[in-house]
């Protein structure tokens, strides 16, 4: 499963990230990195971009960039 | 220079870790901004004294890493390679140790000399966050000064550490990361690397052996610069990197972040003790209203409203207070050029007051640019615009553009009545390259508060019928022009532009102080005039050459000196036979002119009875004879006097406007506006419009004002509306229309383009941004015009039409999909 698909409130686990170079690099500096736990906590009023909560801190990112990130139901 | 009274300290931290608090705290007034080399990134310079040793401080741009993919981390990381500064002062949230520490091993790694400063203790302990700064220094080797900048708290402590740091000579034997299964890959690099001494010496052979390994493009580029066998040893590198990857199945940058994830883990747990429960934060609890479905755009409209109410109107407000002292400057400066003559202005004067008018126009916009950038900085300070970029990244990726093109499009004017300049130096913000260089070229179609003048002058006299409508068509128009054009941009001149992801922070909610917010509305309002002001006094001289050059010629100059001569012979004939003959002759009769001058319009400015009386005492007690001519009373000898004085005045007035339109007519603008007109006149433009919208490149104001001068009046009191209507027959609603949208995509004004010339970084965009528009708005002001008329439509019809399509544009274009930066790399 993807970051992408999940919905406000859902909780998971991060697996990898599935993307090297810039936006990879980017995900892992913000904090986005296997092993931690994550909340998605809403989507913009428009849809995108999404905000999640990891270790206590939020961080918003697009759809399509969460595509990367794969992710477990814990 | 003597290295141990010179010292070079070094702020590092990731973004809103309270670094600019320490860096205001440390270094107090004496800092300033310069530029890294080429590169649009902010250096913060400044210094402080120590026990005598004077300090110098640099204030990196806050990041949260330290790679080759940003334009701030790769001018931070460039910094501490090759200044080598005497110490790094690490500055991080208490609160958030344990991703602070992240960029600490980064640091760390680059073999030099760190402090780490656990800054906003206050949050932490508010939060029950408890800190062991025994185990922590011990567990990194490094000194750790906990401080609360805002108030102070353990400044001192701060500077005595860096004082005994930076003096340090010894070696620093900060912990180092053990990346265990990366060690042996990381041994084999280095030993490749050892045999090449030269690089060694330079930098730090771990980091660079690290940087390698993570496939770093900067790391590379050293490695080309300076080893004989390059392109073997990438290769090699570039194996043991894949040869990582098979064996582990893991990314090499993957392991490396993630190992220093894990220690960074594990010290925090080691060294910090919290007895908060996990409560959903304050922050968190605002964002339920602020990010909401429907409240949160609400809101964002509300914010944007009142900026523009704050700033807009009661800035222009406060211009009525402050326009008095500019106009003062203006009569000061008249006062101390050469007087003119009956027919002969003295090209000093008209040149001192065209130069004040040029500067005074743009000083009037102090007050509104410091109530805007003050209002900047609060929503700066306070959190909200990684929320504005929340809110509405959808709709301008679109286009695009980018979340935090947000507020940089609202000061330009998103509706009617913003500033392009403080639009376009907002954009420094917008992390990614391609939508940064869009929303800079995009700034200047917006409704600046300069052009609403000739759409208010058009619309009351074409469109009065409909004015509410034509000034909504107006004030929306340019967003429809805005986003489209964006859109292309980025599709073709700017398709191979750098790019960046969005994924950002949303820091907690923090309360600005008044200090913060003063001071940095005074330094923005401080640049704006320094780089700005210049440029536009220089421009207004060069404006003023072609407006005034090549003049009259001799000849002309004849013709006119006789029709002065004739003028006065008619005069001094009627008034032959009256004791007043003797006393207007030469110099005294100028002296008359320009008391007359004076006196009407110290009238005009005064109201009430009792002023008036003590206008006209001042003025008899001034000159008895002259107040006679001006106000004869029942004095038949005087009346007569005033009658042909006042034919006189009104002769002499004639020939200078005569003169001032014929030197327009052959000036280098006005041949210029000649020589434009077989392409204008298909957009409707005759050459005087040319030369008004001409005049207008130095600033739009002007465009009203020349056409004000172009269509003179012949009697006081008729306003510029009734003279246009008058002047331009055959002028109909569709002329106006074609004007105003041409007015619309005006190029930027000169304080504008050399702010897209700082923000963008080079020349070339900064003529981009001035030509686009141009041919653009031609294009537009053409197919209106042209179009309209081969329909017959109206001015409004054609408004209405033209509306129409670029909405259905717009929609369209937002539908077209720019391809996914990510669709290549996908699996």
């Amino acid at each position: 499963m993807t970051l992408d698909q999940m919905r406000p409130g859902n909780e998971c686990l991060i697996k990898k990230i599935a993307i090297r170079n810039k936006l990879g690099q980017r995900l892992l500096d913000m904090g986005v990195y296997p092993g931690l736990r994550l909340k998605v906590i809403r989507n913009a009023p428009l849809e995108d971009p999404m905000e999640v909560e990891l270790d206590g801190y939020f961080v918003s990112l697009r759809h399509e960039e969460a595509r990367f990130v794969e992710v477990e139901l814990p | 220079m003597n290295t141990q009274n010179k010292r070079l300290v070094v702020l590092a931290g990731q973004p809103n870790s309270g670094k600019s608090t320490v860096f205001n705290a440390l270094t107090g007034a004496s800092q300033h901004v310069a530029n890294y080399p080429g590169v649009t990134v902010d250096k913060m310079l400044g210094w402080y004294r120590h026990n005598g040793t004077r300090v110098e401080v640099v204030d990196l741009p806050g990041t949260y890493s330290l790679t080759s993919y940003s334009p701030e981390e790769r001018v931070s990381r460039d910094f501490i390679l090759h200044e080598k500064p005497s110490v790094v002062v690490n500055v991080m949230d208490a609160a958030n140790l344990k991703r602070c520490l992240y960029l600490t091993f980064q640091l760390l790694e680059m073999d030099i000399p760190v402090i780490l400063n656990l800054n906003m203790m206050d949050v932490a302990e508010r939060r029950k966050i408890e800190i062991d700064i025994n185990r922590l220094e011990k567990k990194l080797g490094v000194h750790v000064v906990p401080t609360t900048m805002k108030s102070g708290r353990g400044k001192k402590e701060l500077l005595d550490v860096i004082a005994a740091v930076s003096g340090e000579r010894s070696p620093v034997k900060a912990a180092r990361i053990d990346y265990g299964k990366m060690e042996p890959f990381f041994r084999e690099i280095a030993e490749r690397i050892s045999s090449e001494a030269i690089l060694a010496k330079k930098i730090s052979l771990r980091w660079l052996t690290i940087k390698l390994m993570e496939g770093d493009a900067e790391a590379q580029r050293l490695i080309r610069e300076n080893h004989p066998e390059a392109d073997t040893f990438i290769w090699f590198v570039e194996k043991l990197r894949s040869d990582f990857e098979v064996r582990y199945d893991e990314m090499p940058e993957m392991h490396i972040a993630n190992r220093r994830y894990q220690v960074a883990d594990e010290i925090s747990r080691a060294c910090i003790r919290s007895r908060a429960g996990l409560k959903a934060s304050l922050s968190d609890q605002i964002d339920r209203f602020v990010c909401h479905r429907f409240l949160g755009p609400l809101l964002l409209v509300g914010v944007i409203w009142l900026l523009y109410y704050l700033s807009i109107v009661q800035g222009y407000n406060i211009t009525n207070y402050t326009w008095p002292l500019l106009a003062k400057l203006r009569s000061f400066a008249e006062t101390l050029t050469p007087k003119p003559g009956f027919i002969e202005i003295p090209l000093m004067r008209s040149f001192v007051l065209w130069f004040v008018d040029s500067i005074n126009a743009l000083l009037n916009y102090i007050p509104i640019f410091f109530i805007l950038f003050g209002l900047i900085a609060l929503l700066e300070d306070s959190g909200y615009m990684p929320r504005m970029a929340f809110i509405m990244d959808r709709l301008f990726s679109r286009f695009g553009l980018h979340g935090q093109s947000t507020l940089p499009m609202v000061l330009g004017g998103i509706y009617v009545g913003g500033c392009a300049v403080p639009g376009v130096m907002s954009c420094k913000g917008i992390p990614d390259e391609r939508s940064r260089l869009a929303t800079i070229l995009i700034i200047p179609l917006l409704n600046c508060l300069a052009k609403v003048p000739l759409y208010v002058l058009l619309i009351n006299i074409y469109f009065a019928m409909h004015k509410a409508w034509a000034m909504f068509f107006i004030s929306t128009i340019s967003l429809l022009f805005v986003l489209p054009v964006a859109k292309i941009l980025t599709l073709t001149v700017l398709k191979n532009k750098e790019t960046a992801p969005f994924v950002m922070e949303m820091p907690p909610y923090h309360m600005p102080t008044l200090r913060g917010i003063l001071g940095r509305a005074v330094e923005r309002v401080w640049l704006f005039l320094r780089k700005i002001t210049t440029i536009v006094a220089a421009v207004a001289v060069v404006i003023f050459v072609l407006l005034q050059f090549p003049g009259l010629s001799d000849e002309r100059m004849i013709h006119y000196n006789g029709e002065k001569e004739k003028a006065l012979k008619t005069f001094f004939t009627k008034i032959k036979d009256t004791s007043y003959l003797d006393q207007l002759q030469g110099e005294k009769l100028i002296s008359l002119i320009l008391y007359w001058d004076e006196y009407k319009s110290a009238k005009m400015g005064t109201k009430g009875r009792e002023a008036m009386t003590a206008l006209n005492v001042e003025f008899e007690a001034r000159d008895p004879v002259f107040f006679k001519i001006v106000q004869p009373g029942k004095d038949k000898t005087a009346k007569k006097v005033n009658r042909a004085f006042m034919n006189l005045s009104k002769a002499r007035k004639g020939l200078l406007r005569q003169m001032r339109m014929e030197r327009i007519d052959k000036s280098f603008l006005g041949k210029m506006g000649k020589w434009l007109e077989p392409v204008t006149r298909a957009a409707g433009f005759n050459w005087r419009v040319n030369v008004a919208l001409l005049s207008a490149l130095a600033a739009k104001e002007s465009s009203v004002a020349t056409l004000g001068a172009l269509y003179e009046q012949e009697e006081s009191g008729e306003a510029l509306e009734q003279r246009m209507a008058r002047g331009e027959t055959g002028f109909t609603s569709l002329h106006a229309l074609a004007l105003m949208l041409f007015m619309v995509l005006y190029p930027p004004c000169l304080a504008t383009a050399i702010s897209v010339k700082l923000q963008a970084g080079s020349i070339k965009w900064m003529l981009f941004s001035m030509i686009y528009p141009m041919v653009l708005g031609l294009a537009v002001a053409i197919l209106v015009y042209s179009g309209g008329k081969a329909l017959d439509l109206t001015g409004f019809q054609a408004m209405s039409v033209f509306y129409g399509l670029a909405l259905t544009l717009t929609v369209l274009m937002g539908f077209l999909k720019n391809k996914s930066e990510y669709e290549k790399e996908r699996r």
